[in-house]
């Protein structure tokens, strides 16, 4: 038998309506990006200011005096504590108690006054990047305006350099240093995955379980009119979501779009096409919607904490980078990233495209091997 | 080369009369078809030959594999072992004709609960890819007074519409056969007996219908009948034939509730006993010789409270009596 297009048709109307009526999912679908995006966008925006800030000073001059009284009162530091030696300092910001630890070496203010541009050092826990941020961000700009303020007058000409003080930022437990821009990637790929992967999941067993199974395997539909008649709502209810938030991304966030958008849905497209055949198969395999549900969750956890959204990718241990490479969203993350901060075409896109393609191929393998024709 | 000789190609095959079974006649001849689930064996070596324009019975208690026979009748399930033409297509192969062909209405009710009685008309229609979609549906809305109610979601009906539905859908397409697993559990005797009009009127028209039911009066309504239990197949014939496969003979017995419940008690495995049965505030008391059958009743002839007289053997008590003397040890 061919395939018939009014058939398609009506199976994929008989979906919406299903779905415009089912409010629960119709909601989830909705709220879920919403909720996320008002939760990481938060993160985002977060300026999180008066953090604890650890000094080890061993320059006794006005001009350190100054700079840490100016990052006191720019809001983002408070000075928890004088720290006599390096050991003590160490051990606060291996406990957390500390956010910053701020190192003034001897002879600070000696080197100033002859130009000689004295290092700073700022240690900065970097494990929750989006906390120090702004924090960091600020800290240069404090230094150069409140030195230059006292160095004035006799000293104005070392204002002609760019910062009288060489600061160096150290990001420790985090050296990749993941930025708050990551979060529209991952919210992305873990949106996708979630909504795209459970509801084709459901999609068959619900049926299933509601015995309408047996009503549509009496009728002349074919397998293959059913599956992807299912697919095509969850498609544009995909584009729809990721719309939401790489709008919200660019408008709110401020997230550069350094790539071409066109590009950015085309990936998007192969993204969502691997997690429905993988949320149809799921659904071929498991007898009911618990099962399939629990398949999901199975699925969804790895890929959320060994995809490189929760911890950075390159700081994992080597199995935990090898099941990563496994899964589809370890690869969006780097196109997602790729297109929107690097501006990367389709050429460098490719390694990461692959092996999203691949596993679609082994997934639809397993799934046409367990997709029941018969009630059997 | 004779033109009989010639390959043909399947489909033409199938399309020639000639080569739809061995008699253009029968819209169902199966033969020996089996079905097993894991180890259970469910359905033994079934075979039914249904005539066109038929109302076929088809009778068995719960879990006797009617539903699973009807199932692979339509192609719903592949039978482990056996042969079959299904309005000349056969059961395994060609499942797809068949579909299209056939008119299935499931035991459980299995239209989408979740859409309106429209909706699930119209998705029907267009399942089986009908041009004239919107005649069909607004003719079969009239035909069972469904018009009122398009818009209902299917889910919130009760019993009896539900039935109503489920009908309209699979005849929707004008199916040549209808297979009804117990289409009329659970519904009331007016819409039972208005059921029952309409199938005896589609059959007038042509369509063959095999039905299965629990209901006695039903199966008298019937052409002919199946009695099936345990997995095979017992008997077959008009209502007539099979009401004397067996020389049945019955006495009626009637009086106080109590007594006639130890009465049965008494009276349940004594010899030339084949069954006992209440109905009401009678008993009916089968057995297959009537010499032995009195002599066992009629030391109870003088109780005073109780009376007897001779009463006919209903096809409830065939298939009873079918039961008992079945192989079931074979469970
Ligand atoms: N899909 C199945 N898997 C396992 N056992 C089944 C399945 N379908 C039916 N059965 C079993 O087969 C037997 C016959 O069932 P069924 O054909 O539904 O009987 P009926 O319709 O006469 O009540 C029952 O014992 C039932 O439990
Ligand atoms: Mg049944």
């Amino acid at each position: 038998m061919r395939f018939s297009w009014s058939r398609w048709v009506g199976i994929i109307v008989k979906e919406f309506i299903q779905l415009k009526r089912d409010r629960l999912t119709f909601g989830m679908i909705i709220g879920i990006p919403v909720i996320q995006l008002i939760l990481f966008g938060y993160a985002i925006n977060s300026d999180p200011k008066r953090l604890p800030t650890a000094v080890l000073s061993a320059d006794a001059s006005a001009y350190s005096r100054t700079l840490l009284a100016a990052m006191q009162t720019s809001g983002y530091f408070r000075i928890e504590k004088n720290v006599a030696d390096e050991n003590e300092l160490e051990e606060m910001m291996a406990h957390g108690t500390v956010q910053f630890a701020v190192t003034i070496p001897e002879n600070f203010g000696r080197k100033l006054v002859r130009g000689e541009r004295p290092v700073l050092l700022v240690e900065a826990d970097a494990s929750d990047p989006a906390a120090i941020g702004n924090a960091v961000a600020a800290l240069a700009q404090i230094a150069s305006s409140s030195l230059n303020r006292d160095l004035g007058g006799s000293l104005a000409e070392l204002k002609a350099v760019a910062s009288p003080i060489d600061m160096r930022v150290h990001r420790r437990y985090n050296p990749e240093g993941v930025t708050a821009y990551n979060i529209v990637p991952g919210l992305l790929g873990t949106i996708l995955t979630m909504t795209m992967v459970l509801m084709t999941g459901l999609a068959m067993t619900r049926e299933r379980e509601r015995g309408t199974f047996e009503n549509l395997l009496s009728t002349p539909a074919l397998p293959i009119e059913v599956m992807t008649g299912k697919i095509i709502p969850y498609i544009l209810i995909g584009l729809v979501q990721v719309t939401l938030i790489v709008v919200a991304a660019l408008l709110l966030f401020k997230v550069p779009m350094q790539g071409n958008p066109l590009l950015l849905y085309f990936v998007v497209l192969i993204f969502i096409a691997a997690n429905l055949t993988l949320g149809i198969t799921f659904s071929s395999v498991a007898r009911n919607q618990l099962q399939s549900m629990q398949m999901t969750f199975f699925f969804f956890l790895p890929s959320i904490l060994l995809s490189g959204f929760m911890f950075p990718f390159r700081g994992m241990p080597d199995w935990a980078q090898w099941l990563g490479s496994l899964l589809p969203l370890t690869h969006f993350l780097v196109l997602v990233r790729g297109i929107m901060l690097k501006g990367n075409t389709l050429d460098e896109l490719w390694p990461a495209i692959w092996p999203i393609l691949a596993f679609m191929l082994v997934v639809i393998g397993i799934g046409l091997g367990f997709y029941k024709r018969t009630l059997d | 080369m004779t033109p009989e000789n010639q390959p043909r190609a399947r489909g033409e095959a199938a399309r020639d009369p000639l080569h739809r079974g061995s008699n253009p006649e029968l819209v169902i001849d199966v033969e020996k078809l089996n079905k097993s689930f894991g180890t259970k064996h469910v359905v033994r070596d079934f075979s039914l030959q249904v005539r066109r324009g038929e109302i076929y019975g088809f009778l068995g208690p719960n879990g006797s594999g009617k539903t699973t026979s009807i199932r692979m009748l339509c192609g719903l399930l592949k039978p482990d072992s056996g042969r079959g033409t299904c309005l000349g297509y056969d059961v395994v192969r060609e499942t797809a004709q068949i579909k299209r062909e056939v008119g299935y209405m499931t035991q459980r009710f299995s239209l989408w609960e979740d859409l309106t009685i429209r909706e699930n008309l119209e998705f029907v229609a267009r399942m089986y890819g009908m041009r004239d979609r919107k005649e069909a549906v607004a003719s079969a809305l009239r035909e069972l007074n469904l018009h009122e109610r398009q818009d209902q979601l299917a889910g919130t009906l009760s019993g009896g519409w539900k039935q109503r539905l489920a009908l309209a859908a699979c005849m929707l397409h004008r199916p040549k056969l209808l297979l009804l697993d117990e289409p009329t559990a659970g519904v009331d005797p007016q819409a039972r007996r208005d059921f029952w009009e309409e199938i005896h009127g589609l059959a007038a028209k042509g369509i063959s219908v095999l039905v299965s039911t629990h209901y006695m009066d039903e199966a008298e309504r019937c052409h002919r009948l199946a009695y099936i239990a345990y997995g095979k197949l017992l008997a077959t014939g008009t209502p007539d034939e099979v009401l004397h496969l067996f020389r049945l003979r019955t006495w009626a017995v009637s009086g106080q509730p109590a007594r006639l419940v130890a009465l049965a008690a008494e009276l349940h495995g004594e010899p030339g006993i084949s069954h006992v049965t209440a109905f009401g505030n009678t008993l009916h008391v089968t057995g297959e010789d009537e010499a032995e059958l009195e002599k066992a009743v009629s030391k109870y002839f003088d109780e005073k409270d109780l009376a007897w007289r001779k009463a006919e053997a209903g096809l409830e008590d065939v298939f009873i009596h079918l039961m008992q003397s079945a192989p079931e040890a074979e469970q």
